[in-house]
């Protein structure tokens, strides 16, 4: 373009306008520029996903089928050895993949649903509804949510329904704040008053206007709180006082084999089995990490500038 | 590296930047900001630079310090002031002239003071930390750049914190600090863009004395031609990070040699012919209205709006310009007072218009960028209107947006984009558009012009007045722009602090008599006359008479 | 009244608030208990007339507000009331009694942490973002990015194969009794003490870092800059003024976060502190030891965010200069 063009014309102008690109296109270019460590994540993330869903196929043995030798030592036949009770090691961290994830990802969703819908309308409503939520939350979220399940846990008892529900209730309270805040950013931009103004209805400018513009954000909390879910859950597992047996997860699995780790100077390999679960749950998070770090990255266009 | 003042000779060549490259890092790749820019700036010389935003004026000015920003660097070109070639020297001896011999001025003083210090501790802090002057003889020094510039309490007002002065204040304070080393050159960067009319006028009466008094050299930088006429001795035109024209202030305004030049004058030769009509389609009748508290931001305030005109409403920040269109879009129900539409009362709330007279009043905003959601395509913002208000759909909606893409002069291949596909322009021409769709009768112009580049107002001014004729529609145009206003108006409304303070045919307000606060505003709009600020001056020093420089 | 004693007064109030609707929570959840709860407490041998009497003492027949005041009042004189542990056998001991050398345990724990943590994750926060983009800052942003993604139980158990069994530097139990001195005392603790280390630097450096670089990108740190301030002063002179309320939030949010962090740490290690008396108590279902333990949490988690608020409004220009 000339620095010295006379005539004007509106569909000429150029600007520091953004390339017109497909969605696939956009994807497929931000993916190839992703980091090794991204990429690692979803590598990662993939082959959980497999084990988990097809774990009967995977798993050499049944869940919790016994066999003559507990504690049995790494062999060709039990890969991991056996746990107290003899069940095969391997075999339940396969189904354990299935349990703990999904238990988590169950957990997560039903926190956004509440945390998410709760938090999108305070945010359009901003009087009272607002009001009284927020300061709602502003309780909840006074007592450290560890501590505030392991009472719950007490009083209702533990099995996974209540497991679920009550995770999910107090790490909506997260969401409603993060749901909320965003939605406000969103909330006072003047296509949301131009909608308004239009006469369109409040679902109409919460389907249109609002969520596919916090979407971005939202998915990257949906990793970081699934992460912490999933961090809680081995936690209160791990305790005792999470998923009870004899259903595989990974936390109480760190638990029942917990003892082995004294054997470390005479058998290396039965001292890594209770490490085997928590190595899982760890690799896990970091990949999930390592993806919502880039993606938040990528979306917020926030660069560490030099 | 200390230079005497009083050695000082004008005329020689203090700044001599040449082959100017630098780069910007975005969208992971280093893309070219400035391509090749030279610039030569004598003794007690003040160069305007001027151009549109992206133009790359303001990473140029404090290039002319040797510095870079974040996320930009330089990579071709000398620079050398006073003989010192910057781009060689360490950062050790660059922080030397930083602060001694170079100074620098912000846009936004607010943000660029530290709000943990006083202000004279900072004003001071430069010339003390490079040792050229004790804190006790550079604080009295301060206090009396606070009196030259004339700011209230000059003896005591360093003692307080930035928060607790005006934002003009804290301008001319800034000023202050950059003069308190007497530096050969300053770099003013856009300082008076973020204030008021009336409040810009004084601001820069206070840099061009003091910059005269001293015989400093500066850099002034802005987008504002009337401005750069009265602080400028030369000018230096900028586009797309190249040079336009370099020219000695008053032949530049007088003898543009270049197109685009000329271009970047021509809006102020936009007029339209004064029309009225005695149909009145709006009044706002007795209005008041606050936000909640007991403050009125609006009180009693009374307008008429002729059919098929343009009414002009005037007056700064926090007059209550952008609240009137508020209460008449019904988003802010009035505690007192009526609108009437069409002589008939509007339901005050919006929840209770009916959709036809929500349809009848459509909006355009000041920021296209926000006023269109970003993930939605021009099919989807063009054709909403149409199918929610005239239930268009399939092949007749696409039609109806082709036609309106060609009325606001685009065409189909715009159909699929999203917003940040468009540039500034052409946003705002597919708002106009999704009020155009409505069919409206009036539509309100929240200041539609302010955030584009000039040559981009005069497409978009030109279009509306078109529009107008062919609809016969009815414009609330609000702005603080009096240009824009001379430009397209046919009737004023002057506002202060939330009352009307005056009403009329256009020629009528322009013209005096004026009533003491329209008299303000309106002198206090720069002209592109290269004296229009002293003489301004010299009339307000006269008691303010009657006979200010009009048009 | 000057505006700064305003702000902080009204702040303290809220906190007090908080607490109290905490109380309450914490409190009512005691009506959720199911109908069966007092039989499987007393053991199934237990009559009618023993079961009736326990339901009489929990105060099951008075209206919630009564007891609710009790049981406040008794709370506000260090009376937490009596622990169901053992009822079934006729043996029932005070909840102050159960908590109170194990209060004192799990203080050592968190301070010890803290003493440790909070200076080195400054540090390391600090400096990242003074050299941000350096080989050092991505190392440092790498490794905690990995540590806050393990779970504290697996810190823990790499660091007891590893300290413990491979060579024996520490114990692997740190079951510590009231007459163990201090220097035997901080031997058996360190091992908790630095799994907690590891896991609360890499949040709390996160944290730092992020802070530091958001206050280094204001316009007047540039304008410092600009004016030829020197590196060292532009940080002392124009960034420490204004890093104070940003940084003590960072450090309150952490020990806030270890409050919590202790009981998995003291489970795994065996470490007799409130958190493994609380996570025994939640198997039990001994529920006024349940509600003692997480009204401690809860306070020390409300005290510590409150402390955060005040500093940040005491350093706040704005309302230290009122206009």
């Amino acid at each position: 373009m000339s620095t010295d063009d006379q005539t004007y014309s509106a569909a000429g102008e150029v600007a520091s306008v953004a390339l017109r690109r497909t969605w696939w296109d956009r994807t497929w270019r931000s993916l190839k520029k992703a980091p090794v460590t991204a990429w690692f994540g979803m590598i990662v993330i993939a082959c959980y996903m497999v084990v988990a869903v097809f774990a009967p196929f995977v798993a050499p043995y049944g869940e919790s089928e016994i066999f003559e030798t507990p504690y049995a030592p790494w062999s060709s036949e039990f890969w991991f050895g056996t746990d107290q009770l003899g069940r095969d090691v391997l075999s339940r961290l396969v189904y354990g993949a299935r349990n703990t994830i999904g238990i988590a990802v169950a957990t997560t969703a039903l926190s956004f649903l509440i945390g998410g819908s709760l938090g999108v309308m305070a945010a359009i409503n901003r009087s009272w509804l607002d009001q009284a939520l927020s300061r709602f939350v502003d309780v909840l979220m006074a007592i450290p949510s560890l501590i505030f399940s392991l009472m719950l846990l007490s009083i209702f008892g533990s099995n996974v329904i209540n497991l679920i529900i009550i995770i999910a209730v107090l790490d909506a309270t997260r969401v409603f704040r993060l749901a909320r805040a965003v939605s406000l950013n969103v909330v006072v931009m003047d296509y949301v008053e131009a909608s308004r103004l239009r006469g369109e209805s409040l679902t109409w400018v919460m389907r249109r206007d609002i969520l596919p513009n916090i979407l971005p954000p939202m998915v990257a909390e949906f990793g970081l709180r699934f992460c912490f879910v999933f961090l809680t859950i081995a936690s209160l597992s791990f305790l005792g006082v999470g998923i009870q047996p004899p259903t595989a997860d990974w936390g109480s699995m760190v638990r029942e084999n917990a003892q082995l780790i004294s054997f470390a100077e005479y058998d290396m390999k039965a001292a890594m089995t209770p490490l085997l679960p928590a190595c899982a749950i760890a690799l896990l998070t970091v990949a999930v990490n390592f993806v919502v770090d880039w993606f938040l990255h990528k979306t917020s266009g926030i660069r560490d500038e030099k | 590296m200390k230079s005497d003042p009083e050695n000082r000779t004008a005329g020689d060549l203090l700044l001599d930047m040449r082959n100017i490259h630098i780069e910007g890092f975005s969208d992971d790749v280093w893309h070219p900001i400035i391509k090749g820019v030279d610039l030569k700036l004598h003794r007690g010389e003040i160069m305007g630079l001027i151009g549109e935003s992206g133009a790359g004026k303001s990473t140029l000015g404090k290039a002319a310090m040797g510095y870079a920003q974040p996320g930009c660097r330089i990579t071709q070109g000398t620079i050398e002031f006073d003989g010192l070639n910057l781009r060689e020297m360490d950062d050790a001896h660059l922080r030397q002239l930083h602060g001694s011999r170079i100074a620098y001025v912000a846009q936004s003083a607010a943000a660029s003071f530290n709000p943990a210090h006083r202000l004279i501790d900072q004003c001071v802090e430069a010339t003390v930390d490079h040792g050229l002057r004790p804190a006790d003889e550079a604080k009295s020094d301060a206090r009396e750049l606070f009196a030259a510039l004339q700011l209230p309490d000059a003896d005591t007002i360093g003692e307080r914190y930035p928060h607790q002065v005006s934002g003009g204040q804290l301008q001319r304070a800034m000023t202050a600090m950059a003069m308190s080393s007497r530096p050969d050159l300053i770099i003013f960067d856009e300082p008076t863009t973020a204030l008021d009319v009336t409040t810009q006028v004084e601001v820069l009466a206070a840099m061009r004395d003091i910059v005269e008094q001293f015989q400093t050299a500066a850099i002034y930088i802005t987008h504002d031609l009337a401005v750069v006429a009265q602080m400028a001795d030369v000018i230096k035109v900028l586009r797309y990070g190249e040079t336009v024209e370099d020219a000695p202030a008053r032949q530049m305004l007088t003898k543009p040699e270049m197109a685009y030049t000329k271009s970047l004058w021509a809006v102020r030769s936009l007029e339209k012919p004064q029309e009225t009509s005695e149909d009145i389609i709006l009044r706002v009748n007795g209005v008041d209205a606050s936000y909640g508290g007991a403050i009125k931001v609006l009180e009693d305030v009374t307008m008429d709006v002729p059919r098929g005109s343009t009414v002009a409403v005037v007056g700064e920040s926090g007059s209550g310009k952008s609240t009137m269109a508020r209460v008449i879009t019904g988003l802010l129900p009035p505690t007192k007072g009526d609108v009437l539409f069409n002589d008939e009362p509007l339901p005050l709330a919006l929840k209770d218009r009916s959709k036809d007279q929500l349809r009848r009043i459509q909006m355009i905003y000041q920021m296209a960028d926000t006023a269109m959601n970003p993930k939605h395509t021009v099919r989807d913002i063009i054709g909403r209107p149409l199918e929610f208000y005239l239930g268009l759909s399939g092949k007749k909606l696409d039609e109806r947006i082709s036609k309106l893409l060609s009325m606001i002069e685009l065409d189909d291949s715009f159909m699929e984009r999203l917003p940040n596909e468009l540039s500034g322009g052409q946003k705002q021409r597919i708002c106009i558009a999704r009020a155009l769709a409505a069919n409206p009768e009036l539509i309100i112009c929240d200041e539609v012009t302010s955030a584009l580049d000039q040559i981009v107002q005069e497409g978009i001014l030109k279009l509306l007045l078109r529009l107008q004729k062919e609809f016969n529609i009815t414009y609330l145009f609000i702005t603080h722009d009096i240009a824009t206003v001379k430009a397209i108006s046919d009737q004023i409304v002057v506002m202060f602090q939330g009352r009307v303070v005056e009403q009329g045919m256009k020629n009528d307000i322009l013209s005096p008599p004026h009533p003491d606060y329209t008299q303000l505003l309106l002198s206090s709009v720069p002209e592109m006359d290269p004296d229009w600020l002293t003489r301004l001056l010299e009339s307000r020093a006269q008691s303010g008479a009657m006979n200010a420089s009009g048009n | 009244m000057h505006p700064i004693v305003r702000t902080v007064m009204q702040r303290l109030g809220l906190g007090l608030l908080t607490l109290f609707v905490v109380s309450i929570i914490i409190f009512s959840s005691l009506q959720f208990l199911p109908g069966d709860f007092a039989t499987s407490v007393l053991g199934q041998s237990a009559t009618p007339e023993t079961v009736a009497a326990f339901r009489r003492e929990l105060g099951l027949n008075d209206p919630a507000f009564t007891r609710y005041i009790q049981w406040i009042g008794g709370v506000l004189q260090g009376d937490f009331g009596s622990s169901f542990s053992g009822r079934s056998q006729g043996r029932e001991r005070d909840v102050m009694e159960l908590i109170g050398p194990r209060l004192w345990n799990t203080l050592f724990l968190a301070s010890m942490t803290a003493v440790i943590a909070v200076p080195l994750a400054l540090t390391l926060g600090i400096t990242a973002a003074l050299y941000r983009n350096s080989f050092y800052d991505r190392m440092v942003n790498a490794t905690t990015l990995t540590t806050i993604s393990f779970p504290e139980f697996f810190v823990a158990y790499i660091l007891i194969l590893v300290l413990a069994t491979l060579w024996k530097v520490f114990p692997s139990l740190a079951n510590v009794r009231e007459s163990t001195d201090l220097i035997d005392r901080i031997y058996m603790t360190a091992l908790p003490a630095l799994t907690l280390t590891l896991v609360i630097v890499a949040h709390m450096m996160r944290m730092t870092r992020a802070a530091i670089i958001n206050l280094l990108a204001s316009p007047y740190i540039e304008m410092a800059r600009l004016k030829g301030i020197s590196r060292s002063s532009v940080i002392i002179r124009h960034a420490l003024p204004n890093a104070w309320a940003p940084i003590v939030n960072v450090i309150a949010f952490n020990l806030a976060y270890l409050v919590v962090g202790v009981v998995v740490v003291e489970v795994v290690f065996v470490y007799p502190g409130v958190g493994q008396l609380m996570v025994d108590a939640v198997t039990t279902r001994d529920i006024p030891v349940v509600q003692a333990c997480a009204l401690i949490f809860a306070a020390t988690y409300i005290l510590l965010n409150l402390f955060a608020d005040i500093v940040s409004i005491v350093t706040n220009p704005r309302l230290l200069h009122p206009r």
